[in-house]
């Protein structure tokens, strides 16, 4: 092997748009290519765990792993990668916050079961079948991770050094923290490689939004026909565009969709939707409560708006219940 | 994190107050003392007897010196007693003052629980609070703007006249802003005052004329306040005077239009006069009132209803004063301070049925009795019954409305010392038995027993116990034709019946029915009876929680002349001692946005109630005038990228906030489970 | 994949509950005082914030209140039409709608979110609201949210702890 930087890439709970996302890179991806070595990419290349665990500790120069930890395999493989890495980036939104799977999180692990192996519609289990931990078969044990009680960021479970964000994170931004790292400037630990401003920001719409803006109804996406040319905001639109990093050039706007908050919160909150929804609120037009919740009613599912990519990394982390 | 403060890593010095027994009786001191001494950053942890002492105080400023503290917490009463005495401490110790944190020991715990060991836990916790708080206190500037000489006070009667007289005499400038068409409030419609019985017109009236002819008062009469905008030192006020259809500045009171009015007789009720006598539709309220200019009603006035008078007061009146078609003038001032002396109103009698009010016609109220003994009364001072006779018995029935659980808890003060002064007068017109019915004599005050004393002389009968009933129904031959008040004699334990042929009601004092409106247009606080709140009971009772604006007189509670005008006084050197200073220190508490990371999002703009935020489209960032700001932190819980701080309230400084009140709590768990194990 | 109930061993007669209040300057940190002032005795389980206006509020800090271990979060502010600022409370009451709708579908009681407007002549009300909130609190039992994420947190450790062995030594998982 030349002596090259070493990178490496793994999938932890996450859908493999991130993978897709490093594709995207197009033709740059040869320029990343040339300066350095993939020594693991599973999704791309042959490799097996038995040649990471080869690998001396801190070999690798940069780790960057997407995905949300769910099972135990997954927490085994970013501890080993961990051990293995100088940097590790949490890569896309799962890895950042939770993302979409850390929703789960509104619901114990034995609702999941219940529900995909008995309750969902399509489900046909008499025997009520569940998946074992482990079973003998031909005297062979054979073994599945264990699913976990929650849903974690990757920084719930080991330590990360930085943080691509977005689902998925663009080519751009990949672009830039592969060279910045190159370069040998680091930017302080636990830096999100992305613009600390929010959104609008960036906003191609951001001089239609008024500044007089009162909600008298909030719509979702499909509700209305939306107007292309000003802010979804000042349209009744929930777009989280204010709580969230700037960054992705506001594709999702760009595709007359609002921002949906996959960036996460500035550095300055601790909470992106406590943020966004004190702000929304507070610009509601009614002043009393039969007036104020009939308002709110465009709002049917607060956590799924708010929470959609980072209910792992919320202040409250998960639905309280009586049982884990 | 600790030096971005530019103060150096935190050197902390704690201190927690014993209060003599207020705190040490209820919180361990001592416990708290030790606690706090472990906490990290802290240099030096002491308790002392009385920290708001000068000793106490000493002792902060010696630490600092010595020690170098560069952040100082005190666990003792309320910040908003003795916050800045504490700050001024450590400012005269070089420190900056906005490294101080208060923790309420006092208020919050020890006079509220009962107890030790629990009050001192949270105790505990307030004080690991605040320590984790100072680590992000940071060194401020404090706010100062200057305060305009010119004063607004809100009503005149006697308080506002008195307020307006002194601050006028003082050099400065004082709009004075009456609702009806003459100032003398309550006061005017008096015979006698209590206990000296000097008129009351004798007294009031050349008070009048001054503030009439004083260069330093805009006298306003039947105006009011529409709109109040901008903080202490700078208020922007909307009046509206309301159109008298007659040229103030033309009018010399001459009173020959009135005359003129094609009513040759008088037949609407006379407002000030209690509805006793009659008034035309072109009236003057009272001989004296002042300014002595004449208004029209439009209500009665057959020129407003039908437009087919012969406007014979417009040809009388050879200044050409009336004008028909004025219409409402809207004022806008600028002032530094605020009196508000906006009075109190009698309770209707109607509203306790078994005195008969409303239903006899001789039972009357005592503001209607002050008007009958009045000489320029509706019946030059006979004090006469419906049907014209001088009444030979008059029963008083005292605490109507007041010290009654189905009308007003409060007692009204003035009603006892009114009631022998009633009684006396009453006497001396009529020569009548006069009788009080009362629940307890009242009478402290300069003179007041006394005057009490002279009265049981004067040969003036008292019944002690609360009047049950004033009734028409006789049931024996001294009755007929008479109202019979039936009481219970407590002093002999006997149920009596007096049979009177006239009843007066001595009415309690209540707050003004529009009090509510006006003390949200001023942003001040009442109490829950409707009366205005002072910003504290015995240290401040003339201030309110909003600087700038003062409350004299009745408005705040019931009073007699004597304590409101006292307060007048009181309210006026406030005023002058904010104007004297020139300026106003403010709280540094306002919010600015870091227009670094601010993404113009615009969300904030429309939230602020003072507009003190706009868009800078050069930038495309908001910004916020701090001089316009009042540091309400609104905006910046509702900054959705965290771009917007609030001096003082941190979010830094809130979160340190709630992590040391239940990282405590946390520790407190774990011991209480250690011993359940 | 049993699931646990994590509050088993709590002792139950003796919890007190722990809640976090925001009390507005002007108005209900001002009641507070004159609850003080008047001797007036209540639970000592509410420790007070004081903040300007209750629209400073921001939903994070009751969040992290939780999140560290409140079992309820209360906030004192002026009566509508009567806050120092116009119209602070009436942004809080905005967010503390939508917020307790989503606290609801996170599993926490709505008893534990409480805003009330408390003016500051009523010292009475600062009792009987934080009497009437610890009762209340007291028959829901505790929250303890970071107990909660502690006990979740169990098992990662053992993992983390299975690292000081050479990994060589485990068995191979592998999928049929």
């Amino acid at each position: 092997m030349s002596d090259k930087p070493k990178l490496a890439f793994y999938w932890c709970a996450s859908c493999g748009g991130c993978e897709e996302s490093v594709v995207d890179l197009a033709e740059d991806i040869l320029m990343v290519a040339g300066a350095v070595d993939i020594i693991f990419w599973p999704v791309a290349m042959d490799f097996k765990k038995n040649d990471v665990e080869a690998m001396e500790d801190g070999s690798i120069f940069a780790a960057m792993i997407n995905g949300a930890i769910r099972t135990s395999e997954q927490e085994e493989m970013a501890r080993l990668i961990r051990r293995k890495s100088k940097v590790v980036i949490a890569y896309g939104s799962c890895a950042h916050m939770g993302g979409i799977p850390s929703l789960a999180n509104e619901f114990t692990r034995s609702q999941i079961m219940e529900y995909m192996y008995q309750e969902a519609p399509s489900v046909v289990n008499p025997e009520k079948t569940r998946p074992m931990l482990s079973f003998k078969h031909n005297s062979q044990n054979v073994t599945l991770p264990e699913i976990r009680n929650l849903v974690r960021t990757l920084d719930q479970v080991i330590d990360v050094d930085y943080y691509l964000p977005g689902c998925p994170p663009t080519p751009k931004l990949l672009k830039q923290a592969v060279l910045t790292l190159l370069s040998g400037e680091f930017p302080p630990k636990g830096t999100v490689l992305s613009p600390d401003e929010a959104l609008c920001e960036e906003c191609p719409r951001k001089e239609s939004k008024p500044s007089d803006l009162s909600f008298t109804h909030f719509y979702r996406p499909h509700e209305i026909l939306i107007d292309k040319t000003k802010c979804l905001l000042s349209q009744g639109v929930v777009c989280m565009g204010p709580s969230t990093r700037a960054g992705c050039e506001a594709l999702c706007i760009s595709g007359n969709m609002p921002c949906s908050g996959c960036f996460g919160p500035t550095s300055r909150v601790r909470d992106q939707g406590a943020k966004m929804l004190s702000s929304l609120c507070s610009n509601i037009s009614e002043n009393d409560e039969t007036g104020i919740d009939k308002i709110l009613d465009g709002i049917p599912d607060p956590v799924g708006t708010f929470y959609r990519y980072g209910l792992a990394t919320s202040l409250l982390r998960k639905k309280i219940t009586e049982d884990v | 994190m600790f030096n971005s403060n530019g103060n150096g890593t935190p050197k902390i010095g704690f201190y927690v107050c014993h209060c003599g027994h207020n705190i040490a009786s209820m919180v361990d001191v001592e416990e708290v003392q030790k606690f706090a001494s472990t906490l990290p950053g802290v240099v030096v942890s002491r308790d002392y007897k009385y920290m708001c002492s000068d000793p106490g105080q000493e002792l902060i400023q010696k630490d600092i010196k010595e020690l170098g503290l560069n952040r100082i917490v005190v666990a003792s009463c309320s910040p908003l007693l003795h916050e800045h005495t504490f700050r001024v401490a450590a400012e005269k110790a070089g420190l900056n003052p906005y490294y101080f944190h208060m923790v309420n020991i006092r208020e919050s715990v020890s006079w509220v629980h009962t107890d030790k060991l629990s009050a001192t836990q949270k105790a505990k916790a307030l004080t690991r609070a605040a320590i984790q708080r100072v680590f992000f206190h940071k060194p401020l500037e404090k706010k100062s703007v200057p305060v305009n000489p010119d004063v607004l006070i809100v009503g005149g009667g006697i308080s506002g006249i008195t307020a307006a007289l002194t601050i006028a005499n003082a050099g400065k400038h004082v709009y004075l802003v009456e609702r009806e068409p003459t100032i003398g409030g309550h006061m005017a419609m008096f015979d006698k005052t209590f206990p000296t019985l000097d008129c009351a017109a004798c007294i009031l009236t050349p008070k009048m004329s001054a503030v009439k002819s004083h260069p330093n008062i805009t006298l306003w009469t039947y105006s009011e306040v529409e709109k109040v905008e901008g903080f202490v030192g700078n208020y922007k006020v909307n009046i509206k005077r309301k159109p008298r259809y007659v040229i103030e500045e033309l009018c010399v009171g001459c009173m020959e239009c009135i005359d003129a009015c094609i009513y040759k007789e008088a037949k609407y009720p006379d407002e000030f006069n209690q509805k006793l006598s009659k008034r035309k539709p072109i009236y003057i309220p009272f001989p004296q009132a002042t300014p002595q200019v004449v208004l029209f009603d439009p209500e009665t006035c057959i020129d407003f209803k039908s437009h087919r008078c012969k406007k014979t007061c417009i040809e009388s009146c050879d200044r050409k004063a009336i004008d028909l078609k004025q219409v409402p003038e809207y004022k806008e001032i600028n002032v530094g301070t605020v009196i508000l002396t906006t009075g109190f109103k009698t309770y209707d009698a109607e509203l306790s049925p078994q005195y008969g009010y409303g239903k006899y016609p001789n039972v009357y109220t005592s503001l209607e009795v002050e008007r009958l003994v009045n000489a320029s009364g509706p019946t030059a001072g006979e004090v006469v019954t419906k049907d014209g006779k001088k009444p030979k018995s008059v029963g008083i029935i005292h605490c109507v409305g007041s010290r009654d659980q189905k009308a007003h808890k409060w007692c009204s003060k003035v009603c006892c010392m009114y009631s022998l002064k009633l009684a006396h007068l009453i006497k001396e017109h009529t020569g009548a038995q006069v009788y009080n019915f009362y629940i307890d004599m009242r009478t402290p005050g300069k003179g007041y027993e006394e005057f009490y004393d002279k009265l049981m002389t004067e040969g003036v009968h008292f019944v002690r116990g609360r009047v049950s009933e004033v009734t028409d129904w006789a049931l024996v031959p001294e009755e007929e034709n008479k109202l019979t008040i039936r009481v219970e004699d407590t002093l002999i334990g006997v149920v009596r019946r007096v049979p009177v042929d006239m009843v007066v009601l001595a009415v309690g004092l209540e707050p003004r029915v529009d009090a509510g409106d006006i003390r949200r247009m001023f942003n001040i606080s009442c109490s829950n009876e409707g009366w205005f709140l002072e910003r504290h009971p015995k240290l401040a009772p003339v201030s309110t929680f909003t600087d700038g604006i003062f409350i004299a007189g009745a408005c705040q509670g019931p009073k007699d002349i004597p304590d409101s005008v006292a307060q007048a006084g009181a309210a006026a050197a406030e005023v002058l001692s904010l104007i004297s200073a020139g300026s106003i220190e403010l709280e540094p508490n306002t919010a600015s946005i870091n227009e670094k990371f601010c993404s113009g999002c615009k969300s904030c703009i429309p939230i602020c109630p003072y507009s003190a935020i706009s868009f800078n489209d050069g930038t495309q960032k908001a910004v916020i005038n701090e001089a316009l700001c009042k540091g309400c932190g609104t905006c910046v819980a509702a900054c959705p990228s965290g771009s917007i701080i609030q001096n003082l309230f941190e979010d830094d400084q809130i979160f340190s906030e709630i992590d040391g009140l239940l990282k405590f709590a946390d520790i407190e768990l774990e011991e209480m489970e250690a011993e359940h194990a | 994949m049993n699931s646990k109930k994590w509050r088993l061993n709590m002792p139950d007669k003796n919890y007190e509950p722990k809640i976090v209040a925001f009390f507005c300057n002007w108005c209900t940190y001002t009641a507070s005082d004159l609850a003080g002032v008047s001797r007036l005795k209540y639970a000592p389980n509410v420790k007070v914030i004081r903040i300007m206006c209750s629209g400073r509020v921001d939903p994070q800090f009751i969040l992290q209140a939780f999140a560290s271990g409140a079992d309820g979060v209360l906030i004192g502010g002026c009566h509508p039409g009567d806050c120092h600022y116009s119209e602070g409370n009436y942004k809080m009451l905005r967010r503390f709608r939508l917020l307790k709708r989503m606290l609801h579908s996170l599993g926490i009681d709505d008893e534990r979110f409480r805003l009330e407007w408390i003016s500051a002549s009523e010292g009475e009300k600062v009792k009987t609201v934080i009497n009437d909130m610890v009762e209340k609190l007291k028959v829901l039992g505790p929250l303890s949210i970071p107990k909660q994420i502690n006990i979740l947190d169990e098992e990662l450790k053992e993992i983390s702890e299975e690292h000081s062995e050479p990994l060589t030594a485990r068995e191979e998982l592998s999928h049929v």
